[in-house]
């Protein structure tokens, strides 16, 4: 009789509850650093954001003590994240398109497929290496070494394979039925693609470019022999072929500087950097879930 | 008759139509294709850069620690001892942590709630940039390990691993700064695959008597074992190719030392260090490094593929 009730004493209930006690201690080791990370850098961050980090330059570091301001890695992150997006969008969604809508599962679109994969694995800074020996060192761009462009390129080799996964898997899921009814009507390929299935898978696609571009403003290692480091401001379009700051690159050279302003530069910029990557993650998290919920009613 | 011919004419497509589909096929192709030549254009371009370093020293630059661009004499042992180790060391303590909050993720001990709350949270981990994780680590995490460091040197100091002097930056904190990195990464493959695992594996395992823990350890984590194993390749892979954290955190220097609490090197950190100035032959040399990291990162990726590949599940 005694055997049908839960005995805590048993050697399996016992495991159990140490099994147990064990994978919760694993998950608060796992979100403990993300909450100190968050919550200091927004706490040390966030003191230093005043209305001038915006506006100045930085200055170089030693000669005072006032380290200026932030304005030209910023303008830069945008401009060598913008310029990363022009390259990778097009190209990734194009050969996405191939992937998804042309190729018949054969040897040629296997291939691609798994050379997105390894692309996707080369370590970053393998790919600065790659864009300086063959644009920094050559100066093939009219003559100048690094410059914002090198860097520009250089990011968009890490964004390619997450654009290329993301359409892929995006036309993927639309259903079959409406390109049939597409091309029944008349239509013809690249009708049914630009008109039909791109423009329902636009939103999955969105969600993973989105990310990319947030995953290759944070990069640092393909850009600090690329695109180096800049202390002035961006005044004209002439400056894409000159060194170019970006916040990433501000981080890794102020953080390694012995005083005490740059430092706090380096925090300024983080703040600035995580805040606005994970508010886009938050957000693309947030409408992939509405999405989701919407298609299931 | 006229009629019904000048009808059929029209349904044809225009000449223009059809020259646009199959550029925009072709278009299509040649964009997919970008992949290929870009990936190729790395290797070689890494393996032409590297060729004059390779010739000179051949396999030896791999076994030699010697890196003096005064005397021109380079080899990359450090720079490969300290890659292998920090990548497998983090990895040997990401995966417990790793794989126990991604059971505790897929598993009912908290409401569904919680634990989508901490899935994403560990995702977000991801997201956050390297060299930001590196100025957490300067300026919180060493401060915060140091007295530990010390302890550990002053109690196990016998031990090669901790027989130096802990003195700021060393390998040990880098170590740790990449279980952070990876973390989120291997959590969230466990989770996916702990959770393709069908319902009716973990129904017949309670129906036969199991408990919840003999179920996941018999059941369900070797029936997700495959996913598991891709996901700490992917990792490994990462770990080995991760720079910024680890440079700013390592200590970078090329002094070989079987210690973790010394400053050590990895390939990448080298690399990040030494390429804005190097001239010369030091060039080629750090291409040949570079070259190493891409082989050993690619073999990784690849086995992983294939892994995923041979042993994914088949229900």
């Amino acid at each position: 009789m005694n055997s049908l009730y839960y005995q805590k004493r048993l050697s399996r209930n016992i495991g159990d509850k140490f099994f147990t006690s064990l994978s919760i201690i694993c998950a608060l080791i796992a979100i403990l650093p993300l909450i100190f990370l968050v919550t200091y850098i927004l706490y040390k961050g966030g003191s230093q954001i005043t209305p001038e980090l915006f506006t100045l330059e930085p200055n170089p570091p030693g000669d005072d003590l006032d380290a200026g301001g932030i304005n030209p890695a910023l303008i830069g992150t945008l401009i060598i994240t913008t310029i990363a997006s022009i390259i990778a969008i097009p190209v990734g969604v194009g050969g996405g398109i191939y992937l998804a809508e042309y190729s018949k599962g054969g040897a040629f679109s296997r291939f691609i497929r798994f050379g997105v994969n390894v692309l996707a694995g080369v370590p970053s800074i393998i790919a600065g290496v790659f864009i300086y020996a063959l644009i920094v060192s050559t100066k093939i761009l009219f003559g100048s070494m690094y410059s914002g462009l090198a860097g520009g390129m250089a990011l968009s080799i890490l964004m390619l394979p997450t654009v290329i996964k993301t359409t892929d898997e995006g036309l993927k899921l639309v259903p079959n039925e409406l390109r049939y009814a597409s091309l029944g009507v008349g239509a013809s390929m690249y009708t049914t693609i630009l008109k039909v299935t791109l423009p329902s898978a636009f939103r999955s696609i969105a969600t993973g470019v989105v990310l990319g571009i947030a995953r290759a403003a944070g990069e640092t290692a393909p850009l600090i022999f690329t695109a180096l480091f800049s202390y002035y401001y961006i005044t004209g379009f002439g400056d894409l072929f000159y060194e170019m700051g970006s916040l990433a690159v501000l981080i890794y050279n102020f953080a390694l500087e012995p005083y005490d302003a740059q430092n706090k530069l380096a925090w300024a910029a983080s703040f600035i950097l995580v805040l606005s990557i994970l508010s886009v993650n938050i957000f693309s998290r947030i409408l992939a879930a509405f999405t989701e919920k919407t298609k299931r009613v | 008759m006229e009629e019904k011919l000048t009808l059929f004419k029209n349904r044809k497509r225009f000449g223009i139509e059809k020259n646009i589909d199959i550029i925009f096929k072709n278009t299509a192709l040649v964009l997919s294709s970008f992949v290929a030549i870009i990936l190729l254009g790395i290797i070689l371009v890494v393996f032409f850069q590297s060729f004059e370093s390779f010739s000179r020293y051949g396999l030896k630059f791999l076994v030699t620690s010697e890196w003096n661009p005064v005397k021109d004499e380079y080899g990359a042992f450090t720079a490969i001892y300290g890659t292998l180790v920090t990548s497998f060391l983090s990895l040997l303590i990401t995966i417990p942590l790793g794989v126990g909050t991604a059971i505790f993720i897929t598993e009912d001990f908290v409401p569904k709630v919680f634990r989508e709350i901490i899935g994403s949270f560990v995702e977000l981990l991801a997201a956050i940039p390297s060299v930001v994780l590196g100025l957490w680590a300067i300026f919180v995490m060493e401060p915060f390990f140091r007295a530990f460091f010390v302890f550990l040197h002053n109690f196990f100091g016998w031990i090669p691993l901790f027989s130096t002097e802990p003195t700021g930056r060393n390998s040990l904190l880098a170590i740790l700064i990449l279980v952070v990195m990876l973390l989120p990464i291997v959590t969230s493959i466990a989770r996916d695959s702990l959770n393709q695992v069908p319902k009716k594996l973990r129904n017949a395992a309670y129906g036969i008597g199991a408990s919840r823990w003999k179920t996941i350890f018999s059941v369900i984590l070797p029936a997700a074992l495959s996913g598991i194993m891709a996901g700490v390749l992917l990792a490994l892979g990462r770990a080995m190719g991760e720079t910024m954290a680890v440079t700013m955190i390592i200590g970078n220097s090329n002094a070989f030392s079987w210690s973790l609490l010394s400053p050590g090197y990895t390939i990448s950190s080298m690399l990040a260090n030494q390429f804005g100035e190097a001239d010369g032959s030091q060039v080629s040399s750090l291409f040949y490094a570079a070259f190493v990291l891409m082989i050993l990162s690619l073999v990784v990726n690849i086995f992983a593929q294939w892994l995923v590949k041979k042993f994914s599940l088949k229900y």
